[in-house]
């Protein structure tokens, strides 16, 4: 229409940063899926007897079950026979210091800016990184566990502590749950696993790096996050992948369990390649995440900003249990060129006096469409139930879409339910009142951005605040005030 | 200062500005009046560097090409609009705004960012002379402001970047009789040999308050008569019905 907009769609066509690909020798299974893969994932990973056959009930499961189509997102059909579903960089098969990872990797994790050398050095983070299927390093480890914490890799926790995983696996997000998630059920090869044990409040942030990088690779990793009576965590997750023409489908699930007096937050700077600026290549970003607030007074808190993939999908949702406790889902999602979201949240209010609070912030630009769907739902049983609903759409320019799709299913007359909705366009007005005080038309769209996130941004952990602000300036423009 | 010639200014073949001239000094204050609809923001804006007008013409500012430069390199140069109305930003600052703006012109002079606790200082010593409590540095930008709350907001921005050539577009409408001296305070104490203002009202008797050097009609997207102070007592007295007749 005229330079301004010129100007913001120049700024919107940015590059993706983190589209290198690695060299790394894989040591992966040939494409395509059958109970011979699923049993062969189990065998490679050394699994205890319940494993192999909790996945193979799943894959029988998912055998029966058809991809969800309510979504508000459109792709050509994904071919399972063509995944690869097991790729390990070819290490040594147990890693007990960072001194021992393949180099090349370091550096792959350098590149994206995580350094585990630099984190362990400087920072108060624990990182363990997945890579492909494979958890590499988990830093910190020793430190943690003189706390009684702990944080390993999936599949190290299924060697160590079985009776651990074999309590709660499935027991929030079980393989029936949904397409996705059974599929995850029967073929993830890793992830991450946190115990938390009573009355222990973990000194740092815990965080996970995700990263695919082999082609045709599908990811499916599982985290399981349990805190114990008064303890608390915070948790980090991010994930990136290189640029590729296909799409890759990445197929994760999340469980959390808090309980009595519990905290969990769980905050997601989700950075997968959202494929080119026609709408080619991209990750299938097909998300279960769940928390279940088990104990009284437990609180669960989700935020994510959401700035990748081709196709988001995810939900993650509080299960509030226990009396008096406490949900949160803070939410930043953007979509730009062809991305597309459908994203949102469900809480679900059993115990009494229980709480909820939804802040959903949805930028679209582009073409790209971006959807909230979020139930609440309060039982008969949850008397004096609370939920506070702010969903906010953002568009820049006139091709993209923002559609929202709110549930509420009250079944208790006690219960205060509130909802409120706007849509926005960042204006040209905006964009000349801040270009009038001197600011660039980058900076003017980060500052107005920035503004209309806040809220969110808030929530992060500090650390994670300033990568979130330049992962949505990168997305959008450069870098966000 | 400000050497405008034969500026036409137009949006989807509508012409607005048909022609103007005008010649501002360094240290004079240009008052500019004229009937609703005839072209007086669209100078504002054009001179702003807003987009969507196809433009012909020249201006000359500091001895540069103003036409040429982008928006934002127009006020680091010290080129101030204080909107007719001002905008909104919800989530963002006042103060984080402000801060942003000032290192903007700071950083394209060479300078090194404002000190933190400097900032703050001249910031509440500012907004004190603008009238509004302090609480307003930390609502977002005139979100939620009255009507007479964002105009004192733009001269507060004023004061703080310590323009150059300051273009006030109507800053007085739907102000009270003690928010137009609030106004004429904030524009007096910038007033120097170095600084020149043009002040777009309907009002005559801001003009008592600012007493302008030079008084000018604008109709019909032209400057159609000039004066002093006594040409807007004539129209306050008279309107601009007599002008097309002159
Ligand atoms: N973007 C635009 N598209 C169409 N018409 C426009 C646009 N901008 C200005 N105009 C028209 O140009 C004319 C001049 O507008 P402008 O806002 O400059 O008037 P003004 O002198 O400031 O009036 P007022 O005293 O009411 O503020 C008006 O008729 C207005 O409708
Ligand atoms: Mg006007």
């Amino acid at each position: 229409m005229n330079t301004a907009n010129s100007e913001l769609t120049a700024l919107l066509n940015q590059n993706y940063q983190h589209g290198f690909v690695s060299a790394i020798e894989a040591d992966a299974l040939p494409p395509g899926l059958s109970e011979d893969t699923v049993r062969a994932i189990s065998f490679k990973k050394n699994e205890p007897a319940f494993m192999l056959a909790w996945r193979l009930k799943a894959y029988r499961h998912w055998l029966t079950m058809t991809e969800p189509v309510w979504a508000h997102v459109a792709y050509p059909p994904i071919d399972y026979q063509h995944i690869v579903y097991y790729s390990a960089p070819k290490v040594k098969p147990t890693l007990n210091s960072l001194d021992e990872v393949d180099p090349e990797l370091l550096r792959v994790y350098e590149k994206l800016g995580i350094s585990l050398n630099e984190q362990k050095k400087l920072s108060n983070v624990a990182v363990d990184a997945v890579f492909d299927s494979i958890s590499v390093a988990t830093t910190f480890k020793d430190k943690l566990l003189s706390m009684g914490v702990i944080f390993c890799s999936f599949s190290e926790a299924v060697q160590k502590y079985p009776e651990l995983v074999q309590q709660y696996l499935g027991s929030i997000v079980p393989y029936t749950d949904n397409f996705f998630a059974a599929l995850n059920a029967a073929v993830f090869s890793d992830g991450s696993f946190v115990y938390i044990p009573k009355g222990v409040r973990c000194p740092m942030e815990l965080s996970t790096y995700f990263r695919i990088n082999a082609a045709s690779t599908g990811q499916f990793e599982r985290t399981l996050i349990i805190a114990d009576d008064d303890a608390y965590v915070s948790y980090l997750e991010g994930c990136t992948a290189p640029m590729r023409d296909e799409n890759q489908l990445h197929a994760a699930v999340v469980e959390i369990i808090a309980l009595d007096r519990a905290t969990v937050k769980y905050s997601t700077v989700q950075n997968w390649y959202p494929g080119d600026k026609d709408g080619k290549g991209g990750i299938y970003n097909f998300v279960t995440k769940r928390g279940a607030c088990r104990g009284v007074k437990a609180k669960i808190s989700w935020t994510q900003v959401e700035t990748g993939s081709a196709i988001t999908w995810k939900y993650p949702s509080v299960v509030l249990q226990g009396d008096d406790s406490v949900g949160e889902f803070y939410s930043v999602a953007v979509t730009n060129n062809y991305q597309q979201a459908d994203t949102g949240t469900k809480m679900i209010h059993i115990g009494k006096n229980t709480s909820s609070t939804i802040i959903s912030k949805g930028i679209s630009a582009g073409f790209g469409q971006n959807a909230y769907r979020g139930l609440v739902r309060i039982n008969p049983g949850a008397t004096h139930a609370r939920n506070y609903t702010q969903c906010d759409s953002l568009l820049m320019g006139d091709r993209c879409g923002a559609h929202t799709f709110p549930y509420i299913e009250v079944k208790n007359s006690t219960a205060q339910v509130e909802h409120e909705a706007t849509t926005s366009k960042i204006g040209a007005d905006q964009l000349f009142f801040c270009q009038q005080r001197g600011l660039s038309a980058e900076d003017a769209v980060n500052l107005i951005v920035n503004g209309f996130c806040r809220e969110v941004f808030r929530e992060l952990p500090m650390e994670f605040a300033v990568e979130a602000q330049k992962l949505l300036g990168v997305s959008l423009e450069g870098s966000v005030g | 200062m400000l050497t405008i010639k034969d500026l036409h200014a137009a949006v989807d073949n509508k012409a607005i500005l048909q022609g103007l001239n005008l010649t501002i000094h360094p240290g004079e204050v240009h008052a500019i009046m004229g009937p609703n609809g005839s072209g007086k923001s669209t100078l504002g804006n054009v001179l702003a560097g807003r987009d969507g007008y196809d433009i012909s013409g020249t201006v000359t500012y500091q001895h540069q090409d103003l036409l040429s430069l982008a928006p934002e390199v127009r006020a680091q140069a010290g080129l101030f609009l204080a909107f007719q109305y001002p905008i909104e930003i919800p989530g963002v600052s006042n103060i984080y705004l402000l801060k942003a703006a000032l290192n903007a012109k700071r950083k394209a002079q060479g300078l090194p960012e404002v000190d933190a606790m400097d900032f703050l200082n001249s910031v509440k010593e500012k907004i004190k002379a603008v009238d509004l409590d302090q609480d307003f540095l930390y609502r977002s930008v005139n979100e939620g402001f009255s009507g007479g709350e964002k105009k004192r907001n733009e001269l507060l921005q004023m004061l703080i970047l310590e323009p150059s050539m300051i273009i006030l577009d109507e800053t007085d409408s739907g102000l009270d009789i003690d928010a137009l001296k609030v106004v004429a305070d904030g524009v007096n104490s910038l007033r120097s040999p170095e600084r020149s203002f043009m002040v777009i009202t309907h009002y005559q008797r801001l003009l008592d308050y600012i007493v302008p050097d030079f008084v000018h009609v604008l109709a019909n997207g032209k400057i159609v008569a000039s004066g002093g102070k006594e040409l807007a007592l004539k129209l306050e007295a008279q309107g601009y019905g007599w002008l097309d007749n002159a």
